[in-house]
C-alpha cells in the first residue's frame, strides 16, 4: 500500500518533470541561443582555435541544429562537458543537447533516461603497434603488453577479445590518454589501445607517425551520436531530423557550394525539393521554417564535407571514411527518407 | 719587570704598525667557502661531486631543447620541420596561445587590459594590509574599495551594481555601529537585514536604470579563464577564508553550547569531505536544486565551496594557535577587566595569529594550487586550458613538457612569493629575544 503511493508519487513527480522539460524548441527559440553541450576538448570533434571559436566535426552538428532553429550557425552557446558531468548537464537542463562523441548504450538510453537522435561516428576499439614490430593482425598479439585506460568499456572489450582468442596479454593500466602516449612511445607496452578515432588523432601527433601501424581489427562497436533528454519528442524530432538532413543530402549530392543553387527552384528531384522546402511542408510539421535543411546544410556543408573538413584524410586526424560512408559506397550511413 | 731587552739595547724600535697580511690562500674567498661547504669531509665531498656530476648531465641534455626551441610556428609539425630532428622545445605554443593560457579562450581580446590593471591594483590594495607598519593606513580605504572596483573591471556591466553592493556594506555598518551598544545580537542581525534591503532595491533600481551600452561592457562568468581564474579563486578565496576562519576557530572555542556545536559540526563535516566532492555538488548537484532558468553564478558556487573548505582547515591552524597560548594571557585579559571582544583583539589573537602564520600560509599554497581542481568541473583555468582546448587542437596536440613546465613556473612565481612573505611577516613579528 505504501509501496503504491511512493510509486504514484513518483510518476506525479515524473509527469511533473516531463512537463516542466517539455518545449525545448520554444525555450531555444526565445532564448535566441541553442545551449549544446560538447567535450572540453578533442581533436578533430570538438576544441576552441586560437580565437576561441570553437570547431570540430561534433561542433558541426551543434551549428547545424542552431541553423536550423534559429537561422545562424553562431547563435550557440557552447557548454564544454567532462566525462563525469556530461549526463547531468543534460538531465539538469543546463544544456539543449549533448553531441559529444558519447557511445550510444542501452542503459544511457533507457536507464539514463536520454534519447540519442541517430549516430554520426561509427567508432570502434582498434590496437596500435609500432611498425618495427612485424605485426599485420591483433591475432598475433599473444603475451603482449597492452596500454589501457583504466575504468572504462575498452578494458572490458580488450579482456574479452583476448580470451575468445585464448591468448595471453599483460595490462599496463594508465589514466589518460596523454598519459598513455608518453608511456607507449616510451615502449613501457607493445600495443596501446582505445576507440580507432582517438588512435588515429594521437598517431597523428606523433613526430614519426608513419612508423605506427594502426591494425585492422576492430573488437568493439562505439556508435557515437547526439543526445537529448527523453519526454520532449518534438525537440528530439529536430536534432534527429537536422543529423539525417546532413547525411542525406551528402547522398543526393547537395553541398554547401551548390545549395543556393538547389534551394532556389524546385529540382527534378522530388526528395530534394521537399528537404529543401520548395515542396511540401515538412519544416511546419518540425514547427521550423520551410528552409530549416537548407540553413542547416549551409553551416557547415553535408556529413561528408563537416567529415572531411574536420577528421578526414587530408586533416592531421587522417581518418578514412570506413564505416562511415554512405550505405551506396558501402559504409553504414543511412538515413531514412524525407518524405 | 723593568729589565726588558729593549730597554737595554734599544738599537731597533719599530715606529709604525706591521701592515696586514693577506691571509693564506686556503683561508680566503672562494677556496675557503668550497673548503667549508663543499668539501669539509669525505662523505661531503662525494656528495659534492656526484651532485655537480648530474647537476651536469641535467644541464647539458636541458640546454639544447631550451637554446634550440622554436618561438615562432604555427603548429607542432611546423615546429619539428624547423628543428629537422635535432632536440628542441616547441615553444611557439607559448607565444602563439599566450592569452589563451593567461585569460582563457572567451575573454574579449580587446579587454585584456581590465583584468590586467585589477591585477595591478592588487599589489595596490594589498599592500597596506602587508606592509601595515611601513604604509599610512589611509591607504587601507582603498583596499576596502578594490573588491568592488576590481570586480567591476574584471566583469564589467553596470556600475550601478558594484557601487550598490558596497553601500549595502555601509548601510549595515552603520546600523551595526547604532544597535550594537543596545545588544550584540540586534547589531548583528540589523545589519544583515540593512545590508540585504540595501542591496534587494539597489538590484531593482540597477536593472530598471541599466543602460544598453555600459561603460565597460559586461564578461560573463562562463567565459573567465586561464591563470586568471586561478587568481581569482585563490585572492578572493584566501582572503575570505582567514575572516570565517578566525570566526569559526572562536566560534569553536566558546561556552555557549549552539554556536559551539555549529562550528564544530561545519568543521569537521567540511574536512571530512575531499574537495572535489564539494566542486562537483556546485557544479551538478546545485543545478537540480535551482528553480529551472535559475542562474547562480558558477563561479560563486565554486568561490562558496572552496572557500568553506579552506576556512575549516584555517579554524584548525588558527585554534592550534589559540591553544598554544598560556592560560595566564587569558587570565591577565580578564583581570584587566577587558570584555570578550577587547580581550580576543587587543590580547589574544595577535599572539595566537603571529602563531599561526606559518599554518596559515601552508593552507594558502595548497589552496591556491587546489583552484586547479576546477579543470575537472569543466572550468578553463590554466591547467583546464592546457589539458582541454589546446592539447586537443590539430596544431598542438602533443606538446606536453612547453606547456606543463610553463604553468609549473607561473605556479612557483606566486607561491615562492607567498611563502618568501611569510617569512619576512615571521621575522618582523617577532617580538621575543632568542
Amino acid at each position: 500500500m505504501k509501496n503504491s503511493v511512493f510509486l504514484g508519487a513518483l510518476t506525479v513527480a515524473g509527469l511533473a518533470a516531463g512537463a516542466a522539460a517539455a518545449g525545448t524548441l520554444d525555450d531555444v527559440k526565445a532564448r535566441g541561443k541553442l545551449n549544446c553541450g560538447v567535450t572540453t576538448g578533442l581533436v578533430g570533434f570538438a576544441a576552441p582555435d586560437a580565437n576561441g571559436e570553437w570547431g570540430g566535426f561534433d561542433v558541426g552538428v551543434c551549428r547545424a541544429v542552431a541553423a536550423a532553429v534559429l537561422g545562424d550557425p553562431t547563435a550557440v552557446e557552447f557548454v564544454p562537458t567532462t566525462g563525469k558531468t556530461r549526463f547531468t548537464a543534460l538531465a539538469s537542463g543546463e544544456i539543449d543537447m549533448l553531441a559529444r562523441n558519447t557511445t550510444w548504450t542501452f542503459s544511457r538510453d533507457v536507464d539514463l533516461k536520454f534519447e540519442f537522435v541517430g549516430i554520426n561516428y561509427y567508432d570502434g576499439q582498434g590496437f596500435m603497434v609500432p611498425k618495427d614490430l612485424g605485426v599485420s593482425s591483433a591475432k598475433e598479439l599473444d603475451g603482449a603488453t597492452v596500454c589501457i585506460q583504466t575504468g572504462t568499456t575498452t578494458e572490458l572489450n580488450l579482456a574479452d577479445f583476448f580470451r575468445s582468442n585464448s591468448m595471453n596479454y599483460e595490462p599496463v593500466p594508465i589514466e589518460t590518454n596523454a598519459e598513455a602516449q608518453q608511456q607507449y612511445l616510451a615502449g613501457a607496452c607493445d600495443v596501446y589501445t582505445t576507440d580507432a578515432s582517438g588512435l588515429a588523432a594521437t598517431r597523428a601527433a606523433f613526430e614519426d607517425p608513419a612508423g605506427h601501424v594502426l591494425l585492422p581489427e576492430i573488437v568493439s562497436k562505439e556508435p557515437l551520436g547526439p543526445l537529448v533528454r527523453h519526454g520532449d519528442n518534438e525537440w528530439g524530432d529536430v536534432v534527429r531530423w537536422t543529423l539525417n538532413a546532413l547525411i542525406a543530402a551528402e547522398e543526393l549530392g547537395i553541398t554547401s557550394a551548390n545549395i543556393s543553387e538547389m534551394a532556389a527552384e524546385a529540382t527534378n528531384n522530388p526528395e530534394i525539393n521537399r528537404m529543401m522546402g520548395t515542396e511540401g511542408n515538412l519544416g511546419e510539421m518540425l514547427g521550423l521554417e520551410a528552409d530549416w535543411a537548407v540553413k542547416a546544410i549551409s553551416a557547415g556543408g553535408n556529413y561528408g564535407e563537416l567529415f572531411e573538413k574536420n577528421i578526414g584524410e587530408n586533416t592531421p586526424v587522417g581518418l578514412a571514411r570506413g564505416l562511415n560512408a554512405q550505405w551506396t559506397d558501402g559504409g553504414l550511413l543511412y538515413s531514412p527518407p524525407f518524405r | 719587570m723593568s729589565d726588558t731587552p729593549s730597554q737595554r739595547n734599544p738599537a731597533f724600535v719599530r715606529t709604525e704598525m706591521l701592515p696586514e697580511q693577506a691571509p693564506p690562500a686556503t683561508e680566503t674567498g672562494i677556496i675557503k667557502w668550497a673548503r667549508e661547504n663543499l668539501f669539509s669531509g669525505t662523505s661531503n665531498s662525494i656528495l659534492t661531486v656526484l651532485s655537480i656530476i648530474s647537476i651536469y648531465y641535467i644541464v647539458v641534455s636541458a640546454a639544447p631543447w631550451i637554446l634550440n626551441g622554436v618561438w615562432n610556428s604555427a603548429s607542432i609539425r611546423e615546429c619539428r620541420e624547423i628543428l629537422e630532428g635535432a632536440a628542441g622545445g616547441c615553444f611557439a605554443v607559448l607565444t602563439e596561445r599566450w592569452n589563451q593560457l593567461l585569460f582563457g579562450f572567451k575573454y574579449p581580446n580587446e579587454e585584456y587590459w581590465r583584468p590586467g590593471l585589477a591585477f595591478v591594483l592588487l599589489f595596490v590594495a594589498a599592500a597596506p594590509v602587508m606592509f601595515f607598519k611601513y604604509l599610512p593606513s589611509k591607504m587601507l580605504l582603498f583596499t576596502a574599495l578594490y573588491p568592488f572596483l576590481a570586480y567591476w573591471l574584471i566583469w564589467g556591466g553596470p556600475i550601478l551594481a558594484p557601487i550598490f553592493a558596497l553601500f549595502g556594506f555601509v548601510v549595515g555598518y552603520v546600523v551595526w555601529s547604532q544597535l550594537v551598544t543596545r545588544s550584540f545580537a540586534a547589531g548583528f542581525f540589523g545589519s544583515i537585514v540593512a545590508a540585504a534591503l540595501t542591496w534587494w532595491i539597489g538590484g531593482m533600481i540597477t536593472s530598471a536604470v541599466a543602460p544598453e551600452e555600459t561603460l565597460l561592457s559586461a564578461v560573463p562568468s562562463r567565459d573567465m579563464g586561464g591563470f586568471m581564474l586561478n587568481l581569482i579563486l585563490g585572492t578572493v578565496c584566501v582572503s575570505l577564508s582567514i575572516p570565517f576562519g578566525i570566526a569559526l576557530a572562536l566560534g569553536r572555542q566558546s561556552n555557549m553550547p549552539i554556536i559551539k556545536w555549529i562550528c564544530v559540526v561545519f568543521i569537521e563535516f567540511v574536512r571530512g569531505v575531499p574537495l572535489i566532492t564539494l566542486l562537483f555538488v556546485a557544479n551538478v548537484v546545485l543545478a537540480y536544486f535551482l528553480p529551472p532558468g535559475s542562474n547562480f553564478d558558477l563561479i560563486i558556487r565554486v568561490i562558496i565551496m572552496i572557500t568553506a573548505f579552506a576556512s575549516a582547515y584555517i579554524a584548525e591552524v588558527i585554534r592550534g594557535g589559540l591553544a598554544a597560548l598560556p592560560t595566564g594571557q587569558y587570565e591577565a585579559a580578564d583581570s584587566l577587566g577587558l570584555d570578550y571582544p577587547q580581550a580576543m583583539r587587543l590580547i589574544i589573537l595577535p599572539q595566537a595569529l603571529k602563531i599561526s602564520i606559518p599554518g596559515i600560509v601552508n593552507v594558502a599554497v595548497g589552496l591556491f594550487k587546489d583552484t586547479t581542481l576546477v579543470s575537472v568541473i569543466s572550468m578553463f583555468d590554466l591547467v583546464g586550458m592546457i589539458r582541454g582546448p589546446i592539447l586537443a587542437s590539430t596544431e598542438w596536440n602533443g606538446v606536453y613538457w612547453e606547456l606543463f613546465g610553463a604553468a609549473a613556473i607561473l605556479f612557483f612565481v606566486v607561491c615562492y612569493g607567498i611563502s618568501q612573505y611569510s617569512q619576512w611577516l615571521e621575522r618582523e613579528l617577532a617580538t621575543d629575544h632568542r
